[in-house]
């Protein structure tokens, strides 16, 4: 039997009609990671071990009549979460020595639902970059094209669903580090609202941005890992208190008479021709699906990167000052005195593109230039906002291209930061303005695959999972699989 | 340029980064780059808009109570500290 092609929602019925152990489920994906490592170097580290046992401990419960509808399904975390006990080291040298005391409360809420760890996903250092090549381990293979980067930051748990690796992976979104690398790897991708998913445990970058969500295979899957993930923890200061819907019983709702605006600004000139035509075609079956389509227009949206890239640099060299040398992480050989135990340690632990933005963020903050950058972004954020709400108050939801291009070579952007930066001009609006969103796979430019990006207001996931699940009912690229993974 | 090597040098200073002298002129190079390119907010009319902290409307800081309700972990929280003694972190002597 066949376990690697099958979704969660599947997965989890076989187990309990006790078709296949979840022992064997693990051992047949552990053998697919182990194959694919030299070339998709997915993973930073594999849990082999530990897994069995997780498995093994599952399969008990299910015996026993106990379980959930996750119990005994593999998933893969990116490895910006901590792990009890493993290196969690966030794709960074800095970290390359930091096994966690404690479990992120994403990770204690799925081990708890009874999922198995297979390992930590590879990952941009620190969750900076679009394409996964700042990750201290090297980067991650698009396995549609070993040649092509898989996107990121979350490019490791891309990988890892579009290779069948595992049903699952955790991942973040910052500025669309979980939806651009799920398009760029023909999968799908949650990033839900901010504050709806906990923090505690997921090493911080520019914490008025950041959330925690899913890559997976479908929208039907995402809602049940959406369902298990999300919910008020007292230990996330930002977590938002009000209840989780059981987003499974949306998924079935008809599209009839819903409206779906096509966001004006995000069908400019940067968008690859064959790109646009994938979308556009999804637009159409969204029309014959009963919905009703019209523009509208997000004016301030064309700022979305330049804001950015004030307040996410800004953030993060706040949250990384405290990489100090001094608790945990590197520490430099020899130090003269504190300050060179610092500045070495935090020159010779960080790679190129953290130091950049930890640079531009000190820049952006420092005496003299807090209103001219760090304000005026500040205020550009609110006009971004409202303008979403205001396309809100005419349509159900927004609709637009996840990435600008298909997948690009490794090494193509590496030299040119601010057009790596450009990678993410379609995805970081939501994140400034909080918004839960998803990709999903759309059609094909040249064998690559695209993604289509729908963008809900606050808390609307089950909408959005809805009209995701409604798109998946009618089409077949989110069961497409690259050659040699099938 | 807009930015020069000696505020490579300065804001490195501020970061808490030792740079190489080999890597400060990339820095200049792309620091000067992205300064220009976050320069074009300047254009931007935000008239009375109130600047944005966080995304959500309404969220407050919240407070827990003050009350201890976690367990003292310190030895396990150690373990990963390049060098300790007797429950404290060593650095290098800061008062001669």
């Amino acid at each position: 039997m066949t376990l690697h092609t099958q979704s969660v929602a599947e997965l989890g019925k076989g187990l309990h009609e006790r078709k296949f152990s979840s022992v064997e489920l693990t051992r047949a994906l552990l053998e697919r990671v182990r194959a694919s490592q030299p070339t998709l170097n997915a993973l930073i580290t594999v849990t082999a071990d530990q897994a069995l046992a997780q498995a093994a401990a599952a399969d008990a419960e299910i015996a026993a009549g106990r379980g959930g509808l996750l119990t005994g399904i593999p998933l893969v975390h990116k490895d910006i979460f901590c792990t009890e006990g493993v290196l969690t080291s966030c794709g960074s040298k800095m970290l390359a020595n930091f096994e966690s005391p404690y479990d992120a409360t994403v990770v204690a809420r799925l081990k708890s639902a009874g999922m198995v760890m297979l390992g930590k996903a590879n990952m941009d250092e620190f969750a900076m970059g679009s394409s996964n090549e700042t990750s201290y381990f090297g980067p991650v293979r698009n396995p549609w094209d070993t040649a092509m980067v898989p996107g990121g930051s979350s490019g490791g748990s891309a990988a890892v669903v579009a290779a069948r690796l595992a049903p699952v992976a955790t991942a973040t979104d910052t500025g669309g580090s979980i939806r651009q690398p799920a398009a760029l790897c023909g999968v799908t991708g949650l990033k839900p609202t901010y504050g709806r998913v906990s923090r505690y445990g997921m090493i911080a970058f520019a914490s008025s941005l950041d959330q925690a969500g899913i890559i997976c295979g479908s929208a039907e899957d995402a809602a049940l890992l959406l369902g298990a993930m999300a919910g008020f923890d007292p230990r996330d200061s930002t977590s938002v208190d009000s209840p989780v819907p059981d987003y499974r019983t949306a998924l079935g709702e008809s599209l009839e008479g819903k409206t779906i605006g096509l966001v004006r600004e995000f069908f400019d000139k940067g968008l690859d021709p064959s790109c646009e035509q994938p979308i556009r075609e999804a637009i159409r079956q969204y029309e014959r699906l009963g919905a009703k389509v019209r523009e509208v227009s997000c004016p301030n949206l064309p700022l979305s990167v330049p804001t950015y890239y004030v307040v996410a640099p800004a953030e993060c060299s706040s949250n990384l000052a405290r990489f100090d040398g001094v608790r945990f992480g590197h520490r430099c050989e020899n130090p003269r005195d504190l300050m060179d135990l610092y500045t070495r340690s935090r020159g010779e632990g960080f790679g190129a593109e953290v130091k950049r933005r930890i640079m531009t963020g000190t820049y952006v903050l420092s005496a003299g230039y807090y209103d001219a950058y760090y304000i005026k972004a500040q205020r550009v954020r609110q006009l971004i906002s409202q303008d979403f709400a205001r396309a809100f108050e005419q349509v159900d939801l927004l609709a637009g291209p996840t990435s600008p291009t298909p997948a690009f070579p490794i090494g193509a952007k590496v030299s040119d930061p601010i057009t790596m930066y450009l990678n993410d001009i379609y995805t970081i609006g939501a994140n400034l303005a909080g918004l839960p969103a998803l990709s999903l796979p759309c059609g094909f430019s040249d064998g690559l695959p695209v993604g289509l990006q729908l963008i809900g207001p606050h808390f609307a996931e089950a909408k959005l999972l809805n009209a995701a699940h409604q798109y998946q009912q009618q089409t077949e690229w989110h069961k497409r699989i690259p050659e040699g993974y099938a | 340029m807009s930015l020069t090597r000696a505020d490579i040098e300065r804001i490195a200073h501020l970061a808490r980064l030792n740079l190489s002298d080999a890597e400060i002129p990339a820095y200049v190079e792309s620091l000067s780059r992205i300064v220009d390119f976050v320069g074009e907010l300047e254009r931007a009319q935000t008239g009375d808009s109130a600047p944005m902290a966080h995304p959500l409307p309404g969220l407050s800081q919240r407070l827990r109570s003050d009350a201890v309700d976690e367990p003292d972990r310190r030895e396990q929280y150690q373990r990963n500290a390049p060098a300790v003694e007797a429950g404290l972190y060593l650095v290098p002597k800061v008062i001669e």
